[in-house]
């Protein structure tokens, strides 16, 4: 763990998404503290007013300072990723270990539905189901985990069919202890490694998705700001306000990076085979 | 000799190969192939053979660590094939097995106390403070300090890591312990103390144990009788001394006859085998051994030789056994 630890800080790319993150983080932690302005203020004489020293990010088409509201929206973002992550993280988990555990026909069930979700094009799917229900933050946390746990159930299958001929799982089954136990104290643990990277790289994902959502009016709705509704107003006004489009743009760019960066930079880390390629010992 | 803690009858566990879409089954490989032995309560039964002749597999279906395709084991008087979930886990108390590898059967994620410890919890044996000291007396008996007790598998040595699968094994208070394989993957020099913590085990705690191996010397130290296997059968079965020095099948000779001596102006006759073992998917018909026996007959292609009583307590599966014997004892 530690020398993974220290792989990430040594590979350039990986240590500046870490970064990048560890930031990112801070501004949604301490938004009402960094943002300059309160976010829904409404200002009718500073409409579209361009960036100045005042509104370092401009104004947008009501007045509202749009560095705050993108600080705000931050919040939002993460949080949503997050949460979003973490359901699919723990249906992954739960998927994932009954089928690879049990095997037979159990396997074969929770694979196939595996593979049918994952005919569905996402975005799509989550587009109808949204059309269905009230389109509010959690809605959006939830309809984004739900679909999006295939990969993690994939990759938590496969731990544990190989985790699952251990020795140490033979002898755990030997002194009589259950399959619960044996599946959360004796293999989980040891599967998680590729899920954490998994997840990481998800966050990007729901992220992006989150944004695309909101852009398209049907993710977090205003007045709440976000990164995706921000845009929105952009596209409106693209021709006499690039600021609307161009910072949030840049902000859902750069957090997309650097959860992808770190994510690569952990997985490379985890990869025991890139390891004995530079020497160092695991 | 007491009664029999183990009785294996006929035990077989073939492993279906399944290829293609549809899983057809192609044919099966037949790991373990209607073994039979007993075992009585305090002794020790060495088994050996070539890696891939189903001794592991054996071993593991006997506790059901796999599912035995057929046969029966009667433990204590009891069918163990035929216990449900819930009487085999309380069952499998008595039943422990060491295995091999010390580095794959210890949880990396785990400390050794817990490693240790975790049964007593589960069959409610100890708890609290009560459970802390009969860890610590565990290790101590095995011969670890009580610091191990927070560390993780890996700050251990390879013979200390066998040690706490051998305390993890004893927590149970067993009857009976399936040691597969337990010193192969250690140094020489450590296999000796390892070898003689489990002989000072079984003294104190009274274990009968099921000694598998592929090192003939090694097992001739540690068992009261032998069991050579060769392609999922039982070829000869016998106490040690006997089978040590008038084996009756050809195969067991073979093996023998390898062992390296310490002595090297001592010359001694080496019967080198011819060919590989045959595959288990496809075995030969007949006698399994036939395709690389010197004694090999017509008969021996068509007819399979049982386990047969050759002389009192000597068992062996082969049409000629008694004049092998004989052609042994002469050369």
């Amino acid at each position: 763990m530690m020398t993974a630890f220290r792989d990430v800080a040594r590979n350039p790319l990986a240590l500046a998404g870490s970064v990048t993150v560890g930031l990112l983080v801070l501004v949604a932690v301490l938004a009402p503290l960094l943002a300059p302005y309160d976010p829904s203020a409404i200002d009718a004489s500073l409409i579209l007013t361009a960036p100045s020293e005042e509104h370092v990010f401009g104004t947008d088409e009501l007045g509202r300072d749009v560095a705050s509201r993108m600080i705000y929206g931050a919040r939002i973002s993460l949080s949503v990723g997050f949460v979003a992550v973490g359901i699919s993280v723990i249906i992954g988990c739960i998927v994932g270990a009954l089928a690879g555990y049990y095997g037979g026909w159990v396997d074969a069930l929770a694979m196939r539905f595996t593979d049918i979700m994952l005919c569905f094009p996402t975005f799509f799917l989550i587009l109808a189901v949204i059309a269905f229900l009230q389109p509010s933050i959690w809605n959006i946390m939830i309809v984004i985990g739900v679909t999006s746990w295939m990969g993690v159930a994939r990759l938590v299958r496969a731990e544990f069919l190989s985790l699952k001929e251990r020795e140490f799982v033979l002898a755990a089954r030997s002194q009589g202890i259950g399959d619960g136990r044996i599946i959360l104290r004796h293999i989980l643990p040891n599967a998680m490694a590729p899920v954490y990277v998994s997840a990481i790289l998800g966050v990007a994902g729901a992220v992006l998705l989150e944004s695309g959502l909101s852009f398209l009016g049907l993710g977090v709705q205003p007045p709440t700001p976000s990164w995706g509704n921000i845009l929105t107003a952009g596209k409106d006004n693209i021709e006499i306000a690039w600021w609307l489009s161009v910072f949030p743009g840049l902000a859902i760019l750069l957090t997309v990076l650097a959860y992808n960066l770190l994510g690569e930079g952990i997985r490379d880390a985890f990869d025991p085979r890139l390891r004995v390629g530079r020497g160092a010992k695991s | 000799m007491s009664e029999n803690l183990l009785e294996v009858r006929d035990l077989r566990k073939y492993f279906p190969l399944s290829a293609g879409l549809f899983s057809r089954r192609r044919g099966e490989v037949r790991a373990v192939d209607g073994v039979s032995f007993d075992l009585a309560e305090g002794e020790t039964l060495g088994l050996v053979g070539e890696s891939g002749c189903g001794k592991s597999t054996l071993g593991r279906a006997i506790l059901r660590l796999i599912e035995p395709t057929a046969g029966k084991v009667t433990f204590q008087g009891e069918d163990v094939l035929s216990l449900d979930r819930r009487a085999l886990r309380a069952k499998r108390r008595q039943m422990q097995i060491i295995f091999q590898d010390p580095y794959a059967s210890l949880n990396p994620r785990m400390q050794v106390g817990d490693i240790v410890g975790e049964a007593l919890t589960i069959h409610g044996i100890a708890s609290g403070s009560e459970r802390r000291e009969r860890i610590v007396e565990l290790l101590r008996i095995v011969g670890l300090a009580p610091e191990a007790y927070g560390r993780y598998a890996h700050e251990f040595s390879g013979g200390q890591r066998q040690r706490i699968g051998i305390a993890r094994a004893l927590a149970v208070i067993p009857k009976l312990i399936i040691a597969d394989e337990p010193v192969s993957a250690l140094d020489v020099s450590i296999q000796a103390q390892i070898l003689n913590l489990l002989l000072d085990l079984q003294e104190r705690f009274e274990l009968t144990y099921l000694f598998i191996s592929h090192d003939l010397r090694v097992v001739k130290n540690v068992s009261d009788r032998v069991a050579v296997m060769y392609l999922g059968k039982i070829v000869e079965l016998a106490g040690r001394d006997a089978l040590y020095k008038v084996p009756l099948h050809p195969y067991t000779q073979a093996l023998l006859s390898a062992i390296p001596l310490p002595d090297p102006r001592r010359k001694k006759r080496r019967i080198i085998l011819q060919g590989d073992v045959p595959s288990p998917i496809n075995p030969p018909p007949g006698c399994a051994f036939h395709t690389r026996c010197a004694y090999a007959e017509a008969r021996c292609r068509e007819e399979s030789p049982g386990l047969r009583e050759i002389l009192p307590g000597h068992f062996a599966s082969c049409h000629f056994a008694p004049d092998v014997g004989r052609e042994n004892a002469a050369s």
